[in-house]
């Protein structure tokens, strides 16, 4: 039974260099990370046993996605190449990699059927790409700044993108046409001591019953090169596209949300780092405030939820990785 | 040290005569025997030698900038890329930028030992440490006080920077006021420099000439550092309603606006290239803001894709127009960022090794001088401080920077005495 006031860290796994990005495969035989040496690594579930997933690409990795069969990684890189990975390779080498983008790939994000990947990042275009094959099958731009994360809806037909602006957009993804824009403004902010826009849509979730989309980043940027804001969620209705209420997090002067994730009782969590330290954050759909939260051992970059539903996996600066159980 | 010149000591009276004298024709500056050689004076009034310095407010970092250091647990996510020059890469956060490095030439072995923002940005701009008791002119006082021509209309020291404008900063110590810079806030023109259309031009003219008398007359008895800048802004001003269109950017081609980007950054450029093509001797050009502790990568992302195209746009004019010889470009900070990447994806303040970017006058072409180490921890080749290159930026537009201002018959090193030239930047 999911009890996030339960929460503790039930496995912890050093590598050797900060980690930012994380998925699980949904095989539940490993974990997919990227660390800032450039570099994929997989962990095996079962004891945290390290594989080096070398080459592909030039520099860091933003972006890491697992194919609902667990059977291919795509990578995305600060160097704009798109990598295809064979998950369960006794010595992983890309399979196919591809000049994806101009500039860095943030978001990866694989259809519910598996066929596609869509691809976003700092040139501000969309791109769909075959996964079976590598073919591009449809691109367009989406964005005036950069995409900063991307959504598949359940159903598949239809795809979310989140930008620095604080737009989120909803496309046809058989068209690449716009269906929807939901104004998440409030986590954008430009400063005007410090001349720079700041935050942007940063984490991206649904509701499981399809009828809340919620965005997730910042807030309260009084100084964003120092690190001094909020961590912000914005609940919108999909059908009417308004703004349904707020999450917040009292008490965390030096944070942001990196990335949403909704549990099967509809509890929705948020990863978050920052100067006040790294925290799993719980709310429940109807209580502004977060009714849990679960402070992790160092800043935390990114999560992702093990298939059986009760485990959340955690990237940190300090080189963790975390499993931390959320179950009674 | 104050300045304050009621001392009549001769050289100041013949100051006052030269300022008299061509009161009408505009504002008195002009240089104190600082050339490098007598020669040279004719020579530079020919050249009119010029001044532009980039500030990039708050810490530009150097590792994705000038000195990249990719696939090194310190380079952070950007790559290195090629340059028009075999050899010297820079960060592909500047493309453009990268198509000019012929013209250019990197430092970048600078290390200032000093982390503190206001500290290091007045040891960039004074070539010395802060000390208490003591105030040195700012880097744009000096070139305006030895590179100013004595009829130049419009003012020799001009800050473009993001905020603020319409006043006349503090910054040129014991050279007195007539040398501090005049602020044009987001490249805006000085304030109040319209005539009112409800005055006459012809009714301008009286009024002002009614002002001079009444100001010589005063001046005749009693003349102070104050009452001159009094009146020097008055003629300023003057002159600067005379020049207003020297500050309007909307002048310059809509091609030339186009290249140089329609967003501030852009425009300020072209104003700055507007003016030097003006005569002005010295431009500062404030970009902000590169004190990115948190989210370095994101920030210099944004901030040099602004800087890069109107900045590499600014180096080729200067080139093709010929100016290139006669103008000096500093791309500087007031210290770099760590090597280090923090818990936020930031950089902090590091000033053991970092770079400055230079170009023209009489700066090598195309090179890159000094060196640090891989991960760009230290300076291992060719280490510059603040001061050795303070020396140098006056070297390079033939100024001496061995030479000496006499303020109130006392000799005041124009740079710090203990410091010397960088010869390996000067050709």
């Amino acid at each position: 039974m999911i009890d996030p006031t339960k929460s503790q860290v039930v496995a912890d796994w050093k590598h050797d260099r900060p980690l930012i990005s994380c998925r699980v495969d949904p095989q539940s035989r490993f974990l997919f990370v990227a660390g800032e040496e450039g570099a994929l690594s997989r962990f095996s579930l079962t004891d945290g046993a390290r594989t080096p997933m070398p080459g592909g690409h030039e520099t860091w990795v933003w972006s890491v996605a697992v194919t609902p069969d667990g059977a291919t990684v795509l990578s995305g890189g600060a160097d704009g190449k798109l990598c295809w990975w064979e998950s369960a390779a006794v010595e992983p080498k890309p399979i196919r990699s591809l000049p994806a983008h101009v500039g860095w790939i943030r978001a990866i994000v694989i259809s519910p059927d598996g066929t596609l990947a869509a691809t976003a990042g700092n040139d501000l275009v969309i791109r769909v790409w075959k996964v079976a094959d590598g073919s591009l099958v449809r691109e367009w731009t989406a964005a005036t700044k950069d995409i900063l994360t991307l959504l598949f809806h359940p159903q598949g037909q239809s795809l979310f993108s989140g930008d620095l602006m604080g737009v989120v957009k909803c496309w046809d993804v058989a068209t690449g046409t716009e269906q929807a824009t939901f104004d998440a403004g409030e986590l954008h902010s430009f400063n005007e001591g410090q001349y720079v826009h700041f935050g942007g849509v940063r984490g991206m979730a649904m509701s499981p019953d399809q009828k809340t989309l919620v965005a997730g980043g910042l807030y309260k940027a009084s100084n964003p090169l120092g690190n001094v804001h909020e961590p912000l969620v914005l609940r919108f209705d999909i059908e009417s596209k308004k703004l349904l209420s707020k999450n917040l997090c009292d008490g965390i002067p030096n944070g942001s949300l990196w990335r949403l994730l909704f549990l099967s009782d509809g509890t929705l969590v948020g990863v978050c780092g920052g100067n006040s330290g790294g925290f799993l954050l719980f709310w429940k759909s109807d209580a502004e405030k977060d009714f849990f939260r679960f402070k992790l051992p160092n800043i935390a970059r990114d999560v992702d939820l093990y298939p059986d539903g009760g485990h959340l996996a955690t990237t940190h600066h300090d080189g963790h990785l975390r499993v931390t159980r959320i179950t009674t | 040290m104050k300045c304050d010149y009621a001392c009549h000591q001769p050289d100041h009276l013949l100051a006052r005569r030269r300022f008299l004298g061509t009161l009408s024709a505009g504002f008195v500056a002009g240089g104190l025997g600082l050339l490098t050689a007598p020669a040279a004076a004719a020579q530079l009034a020919k050249d009119q030698k010029r001044v532009i310095l980039f500030n990039m407010h708050g810490g530009l970092s150097q590792l994705e900038s000038w000195d990249p250091k990719p696939g090194t647990d310190t380079g952070g996510p950007f790559r290195a890329i090629p340059t028009s020059v075999p050899g010297i890469h820079i960060s592909e956060l500047l493309p453009q930028t990268a198509q000019q490095m012929h013209h250019l030439c990197i430092a970048r072995g600078v290390n200032t030992a000093e982390d503190d923002h206001g500290k290091g940005a007045y040891m960039m701009v004074t070539g010395r440490r802060e000390m208490p008791g003591a105030d040195y002119p700012k880097v744009g006082a000096v070139f305006a006080k030895a590179l100013s021509a004595e009829a130049a209309s419009l003012p020799g020291h001009i800050l473009i920077a993001p905020w603020g404008g319409g006043s006349r900063g503090n910054d040129a110590a014991y050279l007195g006021p007539n040398f501090s810079s005049i602020s044009l806030g987001n490249g805006k023109p000085p304030a109040n420099t319209a005539r009112p259309d409800s005055i006459a031009a012809a009714s301008d003219d009286a009024r002002n000439d009614f002002r001079r008398k009444v100001n010589e007359r005063f001046l005749s008895r009693r003349r102070t550092a104050i009452t001159d800048a009094y009146t020097h802004s008055y003629e300023q001003a003057h002159a600067m309603m005379r020049e207003r269109d020297s500050f309007d950017v909307t002048k310059e081609s809509p091609s030339d606006q186009s290249r140089y980007g329609s967003h501030d950054f852009g425009r300020h450029c072209l104003l700055a290239r507007r003016l030097l093509e003006r005569g002005v001797s010295f431009i500062q050009v404030v970009h902000s803001n590169y004190d990115t502790h948190n989210e370095n990568f994101n920030f210099h992302f944004e901030q040099l894709g602004e800087f890069d195209r109107p900045f590499a746009a600014f180096v080729a004019d200067l080139a093709d127009r010929g100016m290139l010889d006669s103008t000096l470009i500093v791309v500087l900070s007031e210290f770099g960022r760590t090597p280090y990447v923090n818990h936020l994806y930031g950089r902090d303040h590091w000033s053991k090794a970092w770079s400055v970017l230079l170009g023209g006058a009489r700066i090598p072409r195309g090179t890159a001088y000094g060196k640090t180490n891989e991960r760009g921890m230290e300076v291992v080749d060719g280490q510059v401080d603040h001061a050795s290159l303070f020396h140098t930026y006056l070297q390079a537009v033939g100024i001496d920077s061995l030479g000496h201002f006499v303020v109130d018959g006392r000799e005041i090193p124009v740079a710090d005495p203990a410091a010397k030239p960088v010869e390996g930047l000067l050709t």
